[in-house]
């Protein structure tokens, strides 16, 4: 009385072959395109604006958005522009800092999830699959997660001073403990399947068991955790940059623009509200994108994730 | 007298991009106060979907009756407002479920859940239904009903369960019962006293009874009358007699022969050769974590017994008789606590995972649920020839042989290069069955290899693993919990009950003249026997 | 029943012990001198030996641990380094504002995101469940601190309905904590909400789909005690552990949200002893967050006895 349906559409799927599938979800295409033009726009800053983030002219502090002024070019040339997102407090082109804050959003969101990804694939496989190491590696995990990972990562900097690998590293280590027991979860409800079993009875070494039968089902999840794990990282180096103990302060990032800001706020919202719309809308495409590849590979998901 | 129950023409449609358009089309069905009618069919009949149409309990926006009539004691349910049906849904009419586990809601106590039908549609007072409620638990034959009706669900054995389900049903003391695979889930001593029970009450009651199997022994125990059904229509319908002993269409005909006989088949003499030599097999688990009383318990305990190149050796019991974990200690898939296992005289039971690797291939095992127990996304090439490779077949060689052996187990060997959801369930059972072939094997271990099937198909994977025995001169350690089932294909049987080996000999021997008295229960319980032995 | 209370207890020890040791090891473990760390770039030669033997820096690792937990197991923290006075008082000082700020988003949650939820569910694919998964990828995404300025900048700066920030406590009156609460605690309980309303929909919409839910419906029972007594009693568990892990979002949030309305609390105390370096203060506040985050999930979980009978053994 088994319905053929237990089996997901996609099970077969190996990474490429997933896709074509992912880019049929709406939420997918929608936030992927978000992310696409977010990336172009921090990528070719440089032909967008011709003025430089760092920037200052104190003649022009404070300017409301659409306002025009007259700027020293890197090459010592002068040029009319429009400061399209206005001033900030020392004169620096708002619409400047934020496309280049882009760049570092994402090379951080991008960077802590390939570490967070691999180190947690990694630690849930042998956990998952060497039952002496389990208890120890996931009292470990249990440990980590305990402390809340905004004040892990807060301590992390603290101590180990500011700069854009401390950061990257401070707000990978909190994301490792979730991968690591998604991974584990995966690894321990795989291995007891018939066809696990039955590569046992054939004499199949344990690696190639892990390679050929095991890792497969954590790749579509992985994928999924991972665009969490992304959104998260971007929002918690904003939080951190923004608290004034991310990126050095010299770095364009949307945290640190908004954060200087705050003491205007009232009189001047344009400086806190332009940096905050861009990261809330990255945050929120990667999110889109997660929710629909979720949705596209395996709606059972939901819980977990 | 006129009809409890009855269904005109209905028509049941499925969403669009389904496989056919209907999940049911133009089912007539009648029952009469006091009558059982059974709908049997396979899989994907459509018996389910009748039940739910009846009850108005379709699945939302997904299934929609689109033709026909439904009239309980002449009321047109399909044309009722909702607040209508839910008065009648366990006044008039109600249903007991499959799996009485999870039709049960596990976070209530199981008096609560009676008591929500006498609160919803009786105006009777706490105590009044509480005494209802004491009074029905007693009619369904459960001891201690205050305690039975505190207690939750998971306290329950699944026969209890099911009992309480049955109360739940017929505490309104509805004209119709409707009752859907209500024995399936259940081991076969309890499915004989709960198929007792439900008739004992309907007919104390008058209950109309529409009973969907997919069961032919059960038919034979329960029916007044049969309706067929096949792929969303009626095929046939008639009396049980008419329907068991002379059933007019093909298709009922070749479902009635596919049910395997209870006569056993006479025991064939293997080749001599002792392939499996198990002696003293014992298996415990510890329950419970670090702080708690270590709870011991006994899987398995002493088991001895061999089987010979050519023969088929059955561990026949019910659920939690320890003959999986027995099967899956020889496979050396769990380590035996205690005991010796020697396969081709070579001792296997104590050996290292690393010291077992050349032993493996000899033993292969196929698994009770085609649906898992091929990697998804692995081709069925790829399945196929990984043993074969592990042992240093080339590729090419392990693929010829994986070619000749789907042709073997009736596979066309052209779709060697597809994923296994492409396969019905029969064929990944054949596909399984070749990938154990295909290491050459001195032991098959098949553990409830077709309990997953519809019985045509059923009777076609039996056939296959008997080819198999004969042309290979293989040793099979067959596993199952259906007594017919190992009447046909097994020359010898072990009967285990909780861990222990009850009682053992030829087949023939232990059905007919059974020594043990729960073998005795056992082959007693075997729903339709009556009906084979009018057949011998 | 007792065994479970005891294996849940005894579980957390190892949690603890190991957030003590983390704590203790971070800065121990930091590349440089610890001392000269924490006694920040423009300490003298003096005021680094000074800490040195203020942290009992030179004894062995071991030892260093033992006097540390032994002081923190009676409450001290050592001092300040930076507000001069010793890290319990502050904290003692600070913990009203950052509990009524917790306890008020809590309730905000709670009472918004279970019912939307379960609507989701129940209307399943319909404009509301589209609505309400829409608002928790949205919620989800927009940090506290943008929100909290976009209220602030709405509500306190155009409008005038409320104060732009500060924090009064209870004693002086229900209205004045109201009103300098209702911003900050609405900014920190969207993302909450997000994720609670997430997860109810999708336990009540499994629910929805089991047996016994069906069997509700074949007694005739009428939806709400469907939906109410069967599906949302039987999600209870997964939600209130949502509830649970999400207290970790909530204390984050805490730190953002405080900095952004200037609420005196806790999270404020952590953000300025970051800035400043001042490593007893840091010690102090992550190991008070992570313990009340630990028990509290220890608790919650102690509620599955109550919420679900098959847990009893």
């Amino acid at each position: 009385m088994k319905a053929e349906a237990t089996q997901a559409p996609f099970a077969e799927a190996t990474a490429l072959r997933l896709v074509p599938a992912l880019l049929a979800d709406p939420s997918v295409r929608i936030g992927g395109g978000i992310l696409v033009v977010i990336a172009l726009l921090g990528l070719f800053a440089p032909l967008l604006t011709p003025v430089d983030p760092s920037y200052l002219d104190p003649t022009t502090r404070n300017e409301l958005p659409g306002a025009a002024s007259t700027v020293d070019l890197a090459d010592g040339k002068t040029a009319d522009v429009t400061h399209w997102f206005g001033t900030d407090q020392l004169g620096r082109d708002l619409f400047a800092r934020v496309l280049y804050g882009a760049r570092i959003s994402l090379l951080v969101g991008l960077a802590v999830t390939l570490i967070v990804v691999a180190t947690g694939l990694f630690i849930g496989l042998v956990a998952g699959y060497f039952r002496a190491l389990d208890g120890l590696i996931m009292r470990m995990m249990d440990g980590l997660m305990a402390i809340p990972s905004i004040l892990l990562a807060l301590a992390l900097v603290a101590l180990w001073g500011a700069g854009l690998w401390t950061v990257i590293i401070a707000v990978a280590i909190p994301e490792v403990p979730r991968v690591v027991r998604l991974v584990r979860s995966i690894v321990l409800s795989v291995r007891g399947e018939p066809y696990v079993e039955a590569a046992v009875a054939m004499g199949t070494p344990t690696p190639l068991i892990m390679t050929r039968h095991i890792l497969p089902s954590t790749i579509a999840p992985l994928i999924v955790q991972g665009t969490y794990v992304c959104a998260s990282a971007i929002l918690v180096e904003a939080i951190l940059s923004f608290l004034g103990v991310g990126i050095p302060t010299d770095i364009p990032t949307w945290g640190n623009i908004m954060a200087e800001g705050r003491l205007l706020f009232r009189v001047y919202p344009h400086a806190i509200l332009f940096p905050g719309v861009f990261l809330a809308v990255t945050i929120l495409a990667v999110n889109m994108m997660g929710d629909g590849m979720r949705d596209a590979l395996d709606p059972k998901l939901q819980r977990r994730l | 007298m006129s009809p409890v129950l009855t269904i005109e023409q209905l028509s049941v449609r499925l969403p669009a991009g389904a496989d056919r358009t209907y999940a049911v089309e133009n089912v007539s069905v009648d029952v009469a106060p006091g009558e059982v009618v059974c709908l049997v069919g396979e899989s994907g009949s459509g018996k389910s979907v009748t039940a739910q149409a009846v009850m108005g309990l379709l699945p939302r926006g997904q299934l929609q009756p689109t033709d026909g009539l439904i009239k309980l004691k002449g009321e047109d349910l399909l044309r009722a407002p909702a607040r209508r049906l839910r008065a009648l849904r366990g006044t008039a009419m109600a249903m007991v479920y499959q799996e009485p586990m999870t039709a049960l809601n596990p976070v209530l106590p199981c008096g609560y859940q009676i008591d929500e039908v006498l609160r919803t549609h009786t105006g009777l007072g706490t105590d009044d239904r509480a005494e209802r409620v004491r009074d029905m638990l007693d009619q369904v034959g459960l001891a201690e009903p205050e305690r039975m009706a505190e207690s939750y669900p998971h306290e329950l054995s699944g026969g209890q369960r099911q009992r309480i389900m049955i109360a739940m049903a017929l505490v309104l003391e509805p004209a119709l019962l409707i009752a859907d695979e209500p024995t399936t889930a259940l081991d076969v001593t309890t499915q004989v006293q709960i198929l007792a029970l439900l008739r004992e009450l309907q007919a104390a009651h008058g209950t109309g009874v529409l009973f969907i199997t997919h069961d032919f022994g059960v038919v034979a125990e329960i029916a007044d009358r049969v309706v067929v059904m096949r792929a969303g229509r009626v095929v046939e319908a008639g009396t049980v007699r008419d329907i068991l002993d002379r059933p007019q269409h093909a298709y009922t005909q070749a479902l009635i022969r596919a049910v395997p006989s209870l006569i056993p088949r006479p025991a064939r003499a293997g080749s001599g050769r002792t392939v499996l030599e198990v002696a003293s097999l014992a298996k415990s688990y510890r329950q419970g974590g670090w702080l708690d009383r270590r709870r011991v318990v006994d899987a398995v305990k002493d088991a001895s017994f061999e089987i010979a190149a050519g023969e088929v050796l059955g561990l026949v019991g019910e659920s939690g008789s320890g003959k999986s974990t027995t099967a899956r200690c020889i496979a050396r898939l769990e380590d035996p606590s205690a005991g010796r296992i020697r396969l081709r005289g070579a001792e296997i039971g104590s050996l290292s995972r690393r010291a077992l690797r050349p032993h493996r291939r000899h033993v292969q095992i196929v698994f009770q649920d085609p649906y898992r127990s091929l990697n998804p996304r692995r081709r069925v090439a790829a399945s196929l020839i990984e043993g074969p490779m592990n042992f240093g077949v080339s590729r090419a060689v392990a693929l010829e042989r994986a070619r000749e052996l789907l042709a073997f187990v009736g596979v066309d060997p052209v779709s060697i290069e597809r994923y296994p959801h492409q396969f019905s369930g029969g064929q990944r059972q054949r596909i399984c069955i070749a990938r154990a072939l295909i290491m050459e094997p001195a032991l098959l271990i098949a553990d409830e290899p077709v309990s997953a099937l519809d019985v045509s198909v059923q009777a076609q994977v039996l056939e296959l693993l008997d080819q198999v025995r004969t042309r290979l001169d293989l040793a099979v350690l067959f596993i199952t919990h259906d007594l017919r089932v190992a009447a046909q294909i097994c020359d010898r049987v072990l009967v285990m009950r909780r861990g222990e080996v009850v009682e053992s000999g030829p087949t023939a021997a232990v059905f007919a003249a059974p020594e043990d008295s729960y073998t005795r229960t056992l082959v007693a319980a075997a729903p339709g026997r009556n009906w084979d032995f009018a057949h011998a | 029943m007792l065994g479970f209370l005891a294996r849940r207890v005894a579980a957390t020890v190892p949690v603890l012990l190991f957030v003590a040791v983390f704590v203790f090891l971070l800065l121990r473990l930091t590349p440089g001198d610890p001392a000269a760390i924490v006694a920040g770039d423009n300490a003298s030669t003096e005021q680094i030996e000074e800490i040195r033997a203020q942290l009992g820096l030179d004894e062995p690792l071991l030892e260093q641990f033992g006097l540390w937990s032994a002081k923190v197991l009676r409450g001290d923290f050592g001092e300040s380094f930076f507000f001069k006075q010793p890290v319990a008082s502050l904290i003692g000082q600070r913990i009203e504002p950052t509990l009524s700020l917790a306890l008020v988003t809590l309730f905000i949650t709670v009472v918004v995101a279970v019912p939307l939820g379960t609507l989701a569910a129940y209307y399943h694919r319909s404009w509301l469940d589209r609505l309400v998964m829409g608002f928790s990828v949205a919620g989800f995404s927009v940090p506290v601190f943008v929100l909290g300025y976009l209220l602030i900048y709405v509500f306190a700066v155009e409008l005038r309905w409320f104060p732009v920030q500060g924090f009064a406590s209870i004693r002086e009156g229900l209205w004045p904590f109201l009103e300098r609460m209702v911003l900050p605690a609405s900014a920190l309980s969207v993302i909450y909400v997000a994720l609670i309303a997430r997860i109810t929909r999708a336990s009540v919409l499994e629910v929805l789909g089991e047996d016994h839910v069906r069997t509700a419906r074949g007694k005739g029972l009428p939806e709400r005690t469907v939906v109410i007594n069967h599906a949302l009693r039987n999600a209870a568990v997964p939600i209130v552990t949502v509830i649970g892990v999400g207290l970790a979002l909530l204390i984050g949030g805490v730190v953002v949200t405080e900095s952004v309305f200037n609420i005196p609390g806790l999270g404020r105390l952590t953000v300025d002893a970051v800035l400043a370096r001042d490593y007893p203060t840091i010690q102090a506040v992550i190991l008070l967050f992570s313990f009340a985050y630990v028990l509290i999930n220890l608790m919650i979980d102690l509620t599955y006895l109550v919420l679900d009978p098959r847990i009893r053994y």
